[in-house]
């Protein structure tokens, strides 16, 4: 064997790239924009200091609360209906039924597919004029009305229609994995104690999927955190700035409002409740008790 | 005690009962719910707009034609240009092809060397990684765009390409250092007896067993990146509009009355792409969204 010095050389150099993606592209992005955010720059950076200024600036802005709300709002019901909608599909899905990978494949395609597409189809399936409402009125019921799309305190669940639409399938495939390995003794023994089967599924196998649950809603909240596209397919951020959302703001702001010291303090309180959240999942999921491994 | 228990053992005889109905009508509802926007989007995408103008959403067209399709890819508008979306389809296959070779070398490069050879740093390195992974790019961006301008790179190309690297290192890493981490040691132990390198190693054993990861890689990342908006958006440039942006651009530019037939097909033509992905690769998507998901 050789030194330990010179074997790691050879894996340095191999890690240079991601040294380099970690430091410039992450690290010194984030310092960056935390740094820019103290400052008053519109278009081209100035490096004062105006403290707290664009903080407050940007709490002030209704846009930015709006946008807090929104993704409040959105976040609730997409996540809370993927997970409810996915769960009854895997459990459905699990009845040894017929044709199951064709239902799979069913519930499943549009996690495929981008969120522009998704929003495309979404709008034009519920707009108002041209759409199931209008649909629905030419087939005799005149006074059905279905017009979320347009109007500004409703827009918002829209979009989580669609975001529903899109991810519960994923939902699904985690959580069918998870039931595809559950005991089969633990339904014999539930049979042979007379326990209802939906009693099972909740006091039971739901407790036993809870890390499928918690993977699923990791996931489900890094997209509701980053949704962008689908609010541009969908809605624009309308009707006025209904359904405006953190990730959208920063984006106007930083390329089209010209206003980069704002944008900055908007992506810098995204980035620090993110980090917040999520740190001490990733720590206990990927750091607690992975010792004594390595060459 | 219920008198289940005298029930036979093996499998159940096929019986047509009201909880068996009661499923099939759950899946049949769901499916429908899901399959409904893809009916619509076909069924538009082939209506002439004298049909579509009645709002029938649902209904089957009666003079059916092809003229959107041809439109949509041909010479739709996107802004000023009337060329189609079979520019943004070009662009797209120029950042795709790549981004997804540069980006799925690197995770497998870095993945191998922090599983097996644990650097100096590398915890650290991993940690920053997977934080990469779940953090809003908007945290990003500004300082990125700046970067990129310094060294000439934005709005071109290769400034795509390295973003997409960028963003796709986190999951590229986080699936082959899972997966290697499932290799036994010893079989790295005994290649490192035998006097074989770091290179050696990884080129001669470490990647002939990695086709499975590395189908599942590449599914992720072609449809990752095909469906990308948000990086085409910023850090391609006008030239180089992915199909993604160009669609948007399609369904946003309006001379008068909106085409929803062009629109809808150049949608479906959008969507193409991912869509051949799932519907080939199968029971290996799934696996990709399992092996990105489960704990390392």
């Amino acid at each position: 064997m050789k030194p330990r010095f010179f074997r790691s050389i050879a894996a340095q150099i191999a890690l240079l790239p991601a040294w380099l993606i970690v430091i410039f592209a992450y690290l010194g992005t984030i310092a960056w924009t935390i740094r820019i955010s103290f400052t008053s720059t519109k278009v081209f950076p100035t490096y004062d200091f105006v403290g707290w200024k664009q903080y407050e600036r940007l709490f002030a802005t209704d846009r930015w609360i709006i946008s807090g709300q929104n993704l409040f709002i959105f976040g609730a019901c997409f996540i809370i209906g993927c997970l409810i909608f996915g769960f009854l599909l895997a459990v459905f899905i699990d009845q040894k039924i017929r044709a199951e990978s064709v239902f799979r494949t069913i519930f499943l395609y549009p996690y495929a597919m981008s969120f522009i597409v998704t929003g495309l189809v979404w709008q034009w399936t519920l707009n108002p004029t041209l759409g199931v409402q209008q649909t629905v009125r030419n087939w005799g019921w005149q006074d059905f009305t279905f017009d979320w799309l347009v109007r500004g305190d409703r827009a918002i669940y829209v979009i989580a229609i669609a975001g529903i639409w899109q991810a519960s399938g994923l939902v699904m495939a985690i959580l069918l994995a998870g039931l595809r390995g559950v005991d089969q003794e633990l339904w014999k023994a539930a049979k042979v104690d007379g326990i209802p089967t939906w009693r099972v599924y909740l006091h039971i196998i739901v407790p036993m999927l809870s890390p499928m649950f918690v993977t699923a809603t990791v996931l489900l909240a890094t997209a509701v955190v980053k949704v962008y596209d689908l609010v541009i397919a969908l809605t624009g951020g309308g009707p006025g700035i209904s359904t405006e959302v953190p990730a959208k703001f920063v984006i106007d702001y930083l390329f089209n409002r010209q206003n980069v010291g704002l944008a900055t303090a908007a992506s810098t309180v995204m980035f620090v409740t993110v980090l917040v959240v999520l740190a001490p999942w990733l720590y206990s999921q990927y750091f607690r008790g992975q010792r004594g491994r390595g060459a | 005690m219920s008198t289940t228990t005298m029930e036979p053992q093996g499998p159940r005889p096929s019986r047509i009962t009201p909880a068996r109905i009661g499923v099939y009508a759950f899946l049949v509802v769901s499916a429908a719910f899901f399959l409904l926007p893809l009916y619509v989007m076909v069924i538009t995408s082939i209506k002439p707009m004298a049909e579509i103008r009645l709002g029938n959403l649902f209904s089957f067209p009666l003079a059916p034609t092809i003229e959107p399709w041809i439109k949509a890819w041909t010479y739709a508008c996107t802004g000023v240009n009337c060329e189609g979306i079979k520019v943004g389809f070009l662009n797209s296959f120029r950042i795709l092809v790549p981004s997804v070779i540069v980006s799925i070398a690197l995770g497998a490069t870095i993945g191998y060397a922090l599983s097996f050879w644990r650097p100096k740093g590398a915890n650290f390195l991993f940690a920053v990684l997977l934080l990469g992974a779940f953090i809003p790019y908007q945290v990003f961006l500004y300082p990125l765009v700046r970067m990129l301008s310094t060294v000439g790179l934005y709005n071109s190309l290769p400034g795509i390409v390295v973003v997409h690297t960028i963003f796709g290192l986190p999951l590229m890493t986080l699936l082959f250092r899972n997966f290697y981490a499932g290799i036994p040691i010893d079989l790295f132990k005994a290649a490192r007896v035998d006097g074989g390198g770091f290179w050696a190693i990884f080129f001669r054993l470490m990647l002939p067993l990695s086709t499975p990861i590395i189908i599942v890689a590449v599914i992720l990342q072609v449809t990752g990146i095909w469906n990308d908006f948000l990086f085409g958006l910023i850090f391609a440039g006008r030239e180089n509009f992915p199909m993604t942006v160009e669609l948007n651009n399609v369904v946003n530019t309006t001379t008068g009355e909106r085409e929803y037939n062009v629109n809808m097909a150049a949608t479906i033509l959008t969507a193409l792409v991912p869509l051949v992905v799932y519907f080939v690769s199968g029971r290996w998507f799934v696996r990709g969204i399992a092996a990105g998901a489960v704990k390392g």
